[in-house]
């Protein structure tokens, strides 16, 4: 089966600024893939490249086995797209707007009408389909959105930060959607994301920043890079402390952003002879399995949100 | 359906679905006409036959060619920045369909609303018989093709609609003020007269006068040449522009 998406030495600038940097990347069909990342690390870079919008600077793309430039109607035909910012027109009903979408992918008739009905069942909104999506709240504009991106039957499915912006209640639809229409008809998604809740459902992970990979895997395998138990501990010398540690214990820890992390297997019983050693200089201590945002911090030696979002 | 008809049959919904666009794109050129023509009444002699409203009556109908492509154009900024156009961007639809798709659509609603304010002249003692209306629509049509296309190159790689709105107040709408629609073009100061018959609008309004049988002293080849050249050349210059990718796609 041809992967759903191919990408080698993929990299894209914008004038100077390079967000893009040497992307190497394989989606297989059928998964269910997020792209984990802090904004501005590239990854709606990367969402416009396979969605057709954006030429990349250099790099091969494939995207259902098509070049993305070269082939660019034969990729519009096999992906379906759910922006950010809904793509729909507020002054037509929920219907008229799949009706619309429909005639841009050459659907008409009879087939049309079928699948509208069934695409506007599938996301629950049969009821409100002849109402104007000015009126709809963010979360059934989603579900509008969505419906459109699927009433073609695409192979793939590109979602732009599909949970922003709605409720748990409307995520975890959204993501039972995607879960259903992986099983059932075997359509792979592509996410971007910078949610770690949203990034722990995905098949698979690639984490991105400052326009480079820094890994690929599931969400568990990612998080076993990661020896046993992270301890962060607040000082009021983080550096000096880390100094200490790496002497009494002989362990490495590292610094962020005034905080000292440390990685240790059993870290229950690490703990109280961490505090007892060191008493004065801490401030307070947390012991937590590892997160997905942990592993960003190893691998990139800075916080995720480096910046407000 | 194809995706261009598809993208006219959306135009034409927005538009009647927004009662204060249908009010306002038919009563301010109706107003325009009776102040205007209060106002210049005494001052101009249009020459040849006919009254000043008479003679101003194709001159506001091109104004509502002209607001009509302003307003179906500048709805690209907006279904950018909303999103709309993405969707559109990323289906497999060409390029081309999209241009034909909000050309077309201006276009019908342009012809429409000013074929119905020309049948107002019969208020002022002008009448059109049959073929004086069909060749009124057909440079109408013209007319609107080029002013759309026209709009449809200024607002495809613009991100903000005020940017839109200052083109509009310097460059647009002095268009039209130049194009011979309120005054008549004969014994022009040279720099003016330059500027004038530099205008490709001036020959679309002096074709329209000639269509609804009011005359005019350009010759009815010329005008009708130069109004279908200007249009084909902003659909060659559109179908360009659309190739390219805009800023505010990049945002």
């Amino acid at each position: 089966m041809v992967n759903a998406v191919e990408v080698s030495a993929l990299t894209h600038r914008y004038g100077e600024r390079t967000a893009l940097d040497g992307v190497d990347l394989q989606v297989g069909a059928g998964e269910i893939f997020g792209l984990l990342g802090p904004n501005g690390g590239g990854k709606t870079t990367l969402f416009r490249i396979l969605s057709t919008l954006l030429k990349p600077t250099e790099g091969s793309t494939r995207v259902c086995g098509h070049d993305p430039v070269s082939e660019a109607q034969l990729v519009r035909r096999a992906i379906g797209v759910v922006f950010q910012s809904p793509s729909l027109d507020l002054k037509l009903t929920a219907r008229e707007n799949l009706k619309h979408h429909g005639h841009l992918y050459g659907l008409s008739g009879e087939e049309l009408r079928q699948r509208t009905d069934e695409m506007l069942g599938r996301v629950g909104l049969s009821e409100r389909a002849n109402e104007y999506t000015e009126d709809f709240s963010g979360g059934l504009r989603r579900r509008v959105e969505l419906a459109k991106g699927l009433l073609h039957q695409p192979r793939l499915l590109l979602l732009d930060e599909p949970s922003t912006g709605l409720d748990p209640g409307a995520r975890r639809d959204v993501w039972t959607y995607l879960e259903e229409l992986r099983d059932k008809e075997g359509v792979t998604s592509f996410l971007t994301t910078h949610l770690m809740e949203e990034a722990e459902k995905c098949d698979r992970l690639a984490l991105l920043d400052e326009g480079k990979l820094v890994a690929v895997g599931t969400p568990n395998e990612l998080k076993a890079r990661i020896g046993g138990d992270i301890i962060t501990v607040e000082a009021e010398d983080a550096t000096a402390l880390q100094g200490a540690v790496r002497e009494r214990f002989e362990l490495d820890g590292q610094v962020v952003d005034d905080t000292l992390r440390i990685e240790r297997a059993d870290g229950h019983r690490f703990v109280p002879q961490l505090v007892e050693a060191f008493a004065d200089g801490i401030e307070s201590v947390s012991l937590g399995k590892p997160t997905l945002e942990d592993v960003f911090v190893q691998l990139t030696g800075h916080r995720f949100w480096s910046e407000p979002e | 359906m194809s995706a261009v008809m598809t993208l006219v049959e959306r135009e034409l919904l927005r538009f009647f679905r927004q009662r204060n666009r249908v009010a306002g794109a038919i009563i301010q050129p109706v107003i325009f006409w009776i102040l205007f023509s209060a106002g210049f009444k005494n001052s101009f002699s249009p020459g040849g036959t006919g009254t000043y409203p008479q003679f101003l009556l194709p001159g506001m109908a091109s104004l509502i060619v002209l607001f009509t492509a302003i307003f179906s154009t500048i709805s690209i900024i907006r279904d950018r920045g909303e999103g709309f156009l993405q969707g559109v961007l990323v289906a497999p639809v060409s390029r081309l369909s999209i241009v034909w798709g909000k050309v077309l659509g201006g276009t019908i609603l342009a012809v429409l609303q000013a074929s119905l304010f020309l049948l107002l002249g019969a208020v002022v003692g002008h009448t059109m018989g049959p073929l004086e209306l069909l060749a009124s629509i057909g440079v109408l049509g013209l007319m609107a093709v080029g002013l759309t296309g026209l709009g449809f190159l200024i607002a495809w790689p613009m991100d903000s609609i005020q940017g839109y709105h200052a083109i509009m107040s310097v460059f647009l709408f002095p268009m039209w003020l130049l194009s011979g629609a309120i005054f008549p073009i004969d014994n022009l100061d040279t720099w003016f007269g330059v500027l004038v018959y530099a205008n490709p609008l001036t020959y679309g309004v002096a074709a329209l006068r000639h269509a609804a049988g009011l005359g005019g002293n350009l010759s009815p080849l010329l005008c009708l040449s130069v109004t279908a050249g200007f249009a084909a050349l902003m659909l060659v210059l559109c179908a360009r522009s659309a190739r390219r990718p805009a800023k505010g796609d990049l945002r």
